[in-house]
C-alpha cells in the first residue's frame, strides 16, 4: 500500500487532507488492517468542536472498540453518513470514500506538525 | 485421534413464530368463578391493546419439542468438562435443585409477614455464617445479584467509608490482570480507574504499587489467585501498603475455589470481597445467570451494608431497616433466594472438610493438566499455579493458528473451549480451569485432545483454522451480526441464505 | 496424578502460600451430610415459613400459575448447566432462546429492540436512567412516587454516584396517577428521563401517552417501568416510551422470596448502542445456515472495560428460559385471557371493598380501611390462613389505612370474600 502523497498522518494512524481551511478527516489503511473487520463507526454530530490529540470518535470492530485521534482542531461541517449503513467502506477504501468527517480548521498551523506520507510509511514500516 | 465423542444427528428447528399459526393453543385456563369484565369499560379503550402481534400460537407439543429440540444444539456441564478458566464450571447437584423448589420456599412472598417467612431467613443467615466462615470475614450482604453486582456494592461500600472518613478520594488501582468488570465497576462507582502494570512473574508489583498509592487512592481491586491461577505471594505486603496510607483492599473472589478451606481472605488483609455463588459454589450457570454476588466485609464496613440486615432477638429473625449509615439498597427485596438455598445446600453437603477437599482436588488437577500440557504449549508465567493454568499459542501462532482457532478445534474432540484470550496480560492465552468436578479419565482426554491438536497444527493447521467441523452450526458470521443486527424476528426477514 | 505432578502429598500443591497465610485448623462449618439429610434439612426450613395460605400480597411478586412444562424445559442439563453462549457452535440453543426471547418482549412493550435480561426489574431502573442520561446528555431524573418504593431506593443507590439528581413526582390524591402537571411543571432542560411504572405501585395504569408528549417536549426521554408483565397481555403497550424497563417475574418465576427474577430493558432502534447488557443477533454460518451470536458486544465491560454501558456481566438467561416458555405456552390468546381473568378477579375483589383510588386498576388496588387498621385486618384473616395485602403506611404515611390488594387467576371468589368480610367486619365496629 502506499499513502497518498496529499495527505498528512498522525502516529495514531489518522490522515487529514487540507482543502482551503477545510479539512477531511480518515483512518489509515495500515489502521484498518490493524482492526480487522469493522462493524461501527460512532462520529460527532455536525457542529461539534474537535481538538487536535482528542478523540473524536471511535471505530469498533466485533471484539474491540479504538478511539479516532483528531489529527486537526476545529469544528465538525460535514459527516460522511454513508459509514453507518456500510461500515465495511472502511476496510475497502480508507483513504478515499470512507473519509469519516470534515472539519473546518481553527488553527492550520498544526498541519506541520502532522507526517508527509513518507515518514509515516517509514513510522508504520518500523512499528510492524 | 478423537475418542471422547462421534456426531449424531440432530433436529432442524426455526424459531417459533415460524411453527405459529392462528388459533393454536397450549394452554387452558380454570372456568373463571367471578363475573367476567369487560376491559373497555374497567381500563378505558385508549389503554386496551389490540392482539400482539406476532406473538405465538403453538400447541403443547410444538413448545416442549421446540426447546428440547434447541437443547439439543448446546454443550453443557452435564455432557461434560467444561475448561474455562475464570468461570468455575463445576458440576450442578441436582438435589440443589429439588431443594429450592419446595412449595414453602419457592412460593415465598418476600412481603409475607415474617412470623412465616422464618425458614427462608434461617436459610440466609446459615449462608451468611458460612461464607464469614469460608472467606474470614465478619459479615455478609447477600443481596448483589451477580459477581459485578457484588463489585459495585463492594466499591460503594469502600467508598462510604472513606466518607465517613472525610474524602473519598479519586482512584481505584486496577491490576492490568483484572476481569472487565473490575474497572467499569470503579467507574461506576464514580472512580478514575488506574491500571497498574504486573510484575514479569505476574503478580502486583509490591515496590511499583508502593510508588503509586497515595492520598488519592481509595482501593486496589485485586483477584487472588490473579487471572493467572497465581497466588499473590506479597499480599499481606500489599494490604499494609495500602492500610498504611488509608486505602483499602478490594479482592474480587471469582478465583476462592483456589482457597476455601486452604487459606482465608481475612487474615491476608482483604477488607471488602465478593464471592460468585455460581462459580465456587455450584449453582448452575443456566446458559449466563441467574448468579449470585455476596459481599463479605471486615466489622468496620458492617454499618454501610445494604438494607435490610437480618437480626436475631428472641428466638425470632427479623429484617432491620433503621440503619442510617447504610448505603441503601443495590436491590429490591433481599437477593436471589433461590440461589442462596443452592449454595447453601452445596455448602451442607460437603461440610469444612468436604469444601477443603474441593479445593485440594481443583488446583491437583489444574497442576496435573500443567504438566501434561506444558510439552506442547508455551507456558509464559513460570510461577506455581493453583486451581488454573494460562498457557500463550506463541508456538502454535507460529504457524499461524491462534488460541482462537485452538479453541474451536477442542469442540470437534468433544470439550468445550477453555477461555481465550484472556488475562490480557497474555498475547493469545488459553485460560484453562478445570475444576475438582473432573475424574482422571476425563482429563486425559482433554490432554489427549489438546496434544492431538497440537500435532494437527504441526501438520495441518489448515484443519484447525476452519474449526469445528462436525457441529450443526459451523463458523458463525459476528461481523454481519455487527454490521448489519437483527435483533429481533420479522416475518420473511432472515439472515441466512439455506433452510435451516 | 500426584506422582505426574511430582509431588509426594496433596499438602505440597500448597507450598509455595506463605505460611503466614495458610489457615491451620479446619473450617468451624459442620460435617458434610447426606442428600437424604439436605433435603431434610430445607423441608423442615420450607415448614417454617407460609404452607396452605392464600395470599393477596403483590406489589412486584405476583402469584400466577407456572404451567409444568417451563420446569419441564429449564430442568434440562443442558439448558440448566451451560455457560453464557461466548461459543456459538455449541451454544446455539441458549442463543435462539434468548433471540425469541428479545423477539417476544419488543412484541408485548412495542420497543424495537430488548436485551437478552438484566437481574430483576429494579436493577432495570437505574440502568435504564443511566442509558437515558448517556442518550441525553443530562442528569436530572424525574421518578414518580408511585413507582415501586423498594426500586426507587435502589435508583438512589446507583444515582448517587453517578451525580444524578433524582426528583419524586407526586401522585393525584384522586386517581392516584402520576401527577401531569407537575411532570411539565418540572422538567427542564437538564431533565434525562421522567420515570413512570404502569400499572403503577398502586395498581393504577398510567397516561403513558401525554407523559412522553410532555417528556419529549422538553427533550427529555420517556422511561415506563412494568412490574406485573401479565396486564401486558391486556393493556396497550408503552410504545410512545423512549425506554422500557420491567420485570417479568410474573411470567411463570417463582417467588422464590424475591428472586432470582429476570428483568428487561427494551428501546427504540435508534439507541440501540446506548443499552446496556447482552445483545443475541441472528446471522449465518460459514455453510450459509441461520445462526446466533452475541453481538454489538463492544458496548460490554469485558471489551470497553470502565467505559463500558455498563458494569453489568450477565443476563437471567435461565430465568428468562423461564419467560420465554411461558409466553410460548400462552401465546397470543391465552395471555390475553389470562390477563382477562386477573381484571375479572380483581374488580371482583375491589367490589367487596372500599377503594381507595379512581384511576383504571388492572390486577391489585388500594383499598381503605375504616376503623381497624390494615395490620389488624391482616391480623384477623391470618386466622383463617390468609395473608392479606401490603399495608402501605411504611411508604406513604398519607395512606395510613391503605393496603395493596392483588388478585390474581390463582385467587378463588371464596377467599376474596373472606377478604371482604374482613374489611366489613372492620366497618361495623367502627
Amino acid at each position: 500500500m502506499s499513502y497518498p502523497e496529499n495527505l498528512r498522518y498522525t502516529k495514531e494512524h489518522e490522515w487529514v487532507r487540507a482543502e482551503g481551511d477545510v479539512g477531511t478527516i480518515g483512518i489509515t489503511d495500515h489502521a484498518q488492517k490493524e482492526l480487522g473487520d469493522i462493524v461501527y463507526v460512532d462520529l460527532p454530530k455536525v457542529g461539534a468542536r474537535i481538538e487536535q490529540g482528542k478523540s473524536l470518535g471511535s471505530v469498533e470492530s466485533v471484539k474491540a472498540v479504538s478511539d479516532i485521534y483528531s489529527p486537526v482542531s476545529g469544528e465538525i461541517v460535514e459527516v460522511n453518513e454513508s459509514l453507518g449503513q456500510a461500515p465495511e467502506k472502511l476496510n475497502q477504501d480508507p483513504h478515499g470514500s470512507a473519509w469519516l468527517v470534515k472539519v473546518r480548521m481553527s488553527v492550520p498551523d498544526e498541519l506541520k506538525q502532522l507526517l508527509s506520507a513518507a515518514d509515516y510509511q517509514t513510522y508504520v514500516g518500523a512499528e510492524s | 485421534m478423537i475418542t471422547k465423542v462421534r456426531s449424531h444427528i440432530t433436529q432442524n428447528e426455526p424459531p417459533l413464530f415460524e411453527r405459529s399459526s392462528p388459533g393454536k393453543k397450549g394452554y387452558q385456563l380454570p372456568v373463571l368463578d367471578v363475573p367476567p369484565v369487560d376491559a373497555v369499560a374497567a381500563l378505558g379503550a385508549a389503554n386496551v391493546r389490540p392482539e400482539i402481534d406476532g406473538f405465538p400460537e403453538v400447541s403443547e407439543v410444538e413448545v416442549i419439542r421446540h426447546f428440547t429440540r434447541l437443547s439439543t444444539w448446546n454443550y453443557a456441564i452435564d455432557l461434560g468438562m467444561y475448561p474455562l478458566g475464570s468461570c468455575t464450571m463445576k458440576y450442578n447437584p441436582r438435589v440443589n435443585e429439588l431443594v429450592a423448589r419446595l412449595d414453602g420456599l419457592a412460593w415465598a412472598h418476600p412481603y409475607q409477614p415474617e412470623t412465616l417467612a422464618q425458614g427462608a431467613m434461617e436459610i440466609m443467615a446459615r449462608l451468611e455464617a458460612a461464607l464469614a466462615e469460608i472467606t474470614g470475614m465478619d459479615a455478609v450482604t447477600l443481596q448483589p445479584a451477580a459477581g459485578a453486582h457484588g463489585e459495585l456494592t463492594g466499591i460503594l461500600l469502600i467508598r462510604a467509608l472513606l466518607e465517613k472518613r472525610g474524602n473519598p478520594r479519586r482512584k481505584i488501582l486496577v491490576p492490568d490482570s483484572a476481569h472487565g468488570t473490575n474497572p467499569a465497576t470503579a467507574a461506576t462507582a464514580g472512580y478514575a480507574v488506574e491500571n497498574i502494570p504486573s510484575n514479569e512473574r505476574g503478580m502486583v508489583d509490591v515496590a511499583g504499587l508502593e510508588r503509586i498509592v497515595d492520598k488519592d487512592v481509595a482501593a486496589l481491586m485485586v483477584t487472588n489467585p490473579n487471572t493467572l491461577g497465581v497466588f499473590e505471594e506479597n499480599i499481606k505486603s500489599i494490604a499494609e501498603i495500602l492500610h498504611k496510607k488509608g486505602a483499602l483492599l478490594y479482592m474480587d473472589g471469582a478465583n476462592m475455589n483456589a482457597l476455601v478451606g486452604i487459606a482465608k481472605p481475612g487474615d491476608f488483609g482483604v477488607d471488602v470481597m465478593h464471592l460468585n455463588l455460581h462459580k465456587t459454589f455450584s449453582t448452575p450457570h443456566g446458559g449466563g445467570g441467574p448468579g449470585g454476588g455476596p459481599v463479605a466485609v471486615k466489622k468496620i464496613f458492617e454499618p454501610f451494608l445494604p438494607l435490610p440486615r437480618l437480626k436475631h432477638a428472641r428466638n425470632k429473625w427479623s429484617f432491620d431497616y433503621k440503619r442510617p449509615r447504610s448505603i441503601g439498597r443495590v436491590r429490591a427485596f433481599y437477593g436471589n433466594f433461590g440461589v442462596m438455598v443452592r449454595a447453601l445446600a452445596y455448602i451442607l453437603a460437603h461440610g469444612g472438610n468436604g469444601l477443603r477437599n474441593a479445593t485440594v482436588d481443583a488446583v491437583l488437577n489444574a497442576n496435573y493438566l500443567r504438566k501434561k500440557l506444558e510439552p506442547h504449549y508455551d507456558l509464559p508465567y513460570k510461577a506455581p499455579n493453583m486451581h488454573e493454568v494460562v498457557f500463550s499459542d506463541e508456538r502454535q501462532a507460529k504457524r499461524g493458528v491462534r488460541t482462537g482457532d485452538i479453541a474451536k478445534r477442542l469442540i470437534d474432540y468433544g470439550f468445550h473451549p477453555y477461555t481465550v484470550s484472556f488475562p490480557l496480560i497474555v498475547h493469545g492465552a488459553l485460560m484453562i480451569e478445570p475444576t475438582e468436578t473432573e475424574s482422571k479419565l476425563e482429563l486425559d482426554l482433554f490432554v489427549e485432545a489438546m496434544t492431538s491438536i497440537a500435532g494437527e497444527i504441526d501438520t495441518d493447521p489448515e484443519l484447525v483454522r476452519t474449526a469445528p467441523h462436525s457441529t450443526r452450526t459451523s463458523r458463525v458470521d459476528e461481523v454481519t451480526a455487527a454490521r448489519r443486527p437483527i435483533l429481533r424476528w420479522k416475518p420473511g426477514e432472515t439472515a441466512s441464505k439455506a433452510a435451516d | 496424578m500426584l506422582a505426574a505432578c511430582g509431588l509426594a502429598s496433596a499438602e505440597d500443591l500448597f507450598s509455595h502460600l506463605p505460611d503466614d497465610v495458610r489457615l491451620k485448623q479446619p473450617l468451624a462449618l459442620a460435617p458434610g451430610i447426606s442428600e437424604y439429610e439436605i433435603v431434610d434439612y430445607f423441608r423442615a426450613r420450607a415448614a417454617e415459613n407460609a404452607n396452605g395460605y392464600a395470599s393477596f400480597l403483590g406489589a412486584g411478586v405476583y402469584a400466577h400459575y407456572r404451567p409444568v412444562l417451563v420446569d419441564a424445559v429449564v430442568s434440562r442439563g443442558e439448558f440448566l448447566t451451560s455457560y453464557t453462549p461466548y461459543q456459538a457452535e455449541i451454544s446455539q440453543g441458549t442463543l435462539a432462546t434468548i433471540f425469541e426471547f428479545q423477539t417476544m418482549i419488543c412484541q408485548l412493550t412495542g420497543m424495537d429492540v430488548a436485551n437478552a435480561s438484566m437481574y430483576d426489574g429494579s436493577t432495570a431502573l437505574p440502568e435504564a436512567a443511566l442509558m437515558a442520561a448517556r442518550v441525553t446528555g443530562r442528569r436530572r431524573i424525574l421518578v414518580a412516587r408511585t413507582v415501586h418504593p423498594e426500586y426507587r431506593e435502589v435508583l438512589r443507590t446507583y444515582a448517587r454516584y453517578e451525580h444524578m439528581p433524582i426528583e419524586e413526582l407526586a401522585y393525584v390524591p384522586e386517581s392516584g396517577g402520576v401527577n401531569l402537571e407537575q411532570i411539565e411543571s418540572t422538567l427542564d432542560d437538564q431533565t434525562a428521563a421522567v420515570v413512570i411504572q404502569s400499572p403503577n405501585f398502586f395498581g393504577i395504569v398510567e397516561q403513558v401517552e401525554a407523559a412522553a408528549e410532555l417528556a419529549h417536549r422538553r427533550g427529555a426521554l420517556l422511561v415506563v417501568l412494568f412490574t406485573e408483565a401479565v396486564s401486558l397481555g391486556l393493556l396497550r403497550p408503552p410504545a410512545e416510551a423512549d425506554i422500557v424497563a420491567g420485570e417479568l417475574q410474573s411470567f411463570a418465576i417463582p417467588p422464590s422470596y424475591g428472586g432470582p427474577f429476570a428483568g428487561i430493558i427494551a428501546t427504540k432502534e435508534r439507541f440501540i448502542r446506548q443499552i446496556p447488557g447482552r445483545l443475541v443477533g441472528e446471522t449465518r454460518d460459514s455453510r450459509g445456515h441461520r445462526a446466533f451470536c452475541l453481538t454489538l458486544a463492544t458496548r460490554e465491560q469485558h471489551i470497553r472495560r470502565e467505559k463500558a454501558t455498563s458494569n453489568i456481566c450477565t443476563n437471567q438467561a435461565l430465568i428468562a428460559l423461564m419467560a420465554t416458555v411461558f409466553m410460548s405456552v400462552y401465546g397470543k390468546q391465552g395471555l390475553r385471557e389470562l390477563a382477562e381473568q386477573n381484571l375479572a378477579k380483581a374488580h371482583y375483589l375491589s367490589s367487596q371493598v372500599t377503594p381507595r383510588f379512581t384511576g383504571p386498576f388492572f390486577n391489585e388496588f388500594v383499598a381503605s380501611s375504616n376503623g381497624r387498621s390494615p395490620v389488624e385486618i391482616n391480623h384477623a384473616l391470618l386466622k383463617k390462613k390468609i395473608i392479606g395485602g401490603l399495608p402501605l403506611k411504611q411508604w406513604y404515611p398519607e395512606l395510613e389505612n391503605g393496603m395493596l390488594l392483588c388478585a390474581t387467576e390463582m385467587t378463588r371468589r371464596e377467599q376474596m370474600d373472606e377478604v371482604g368480610r374482613a374489611f366489613q367486619a372492620v366497618e361495623r365496629v367502627a
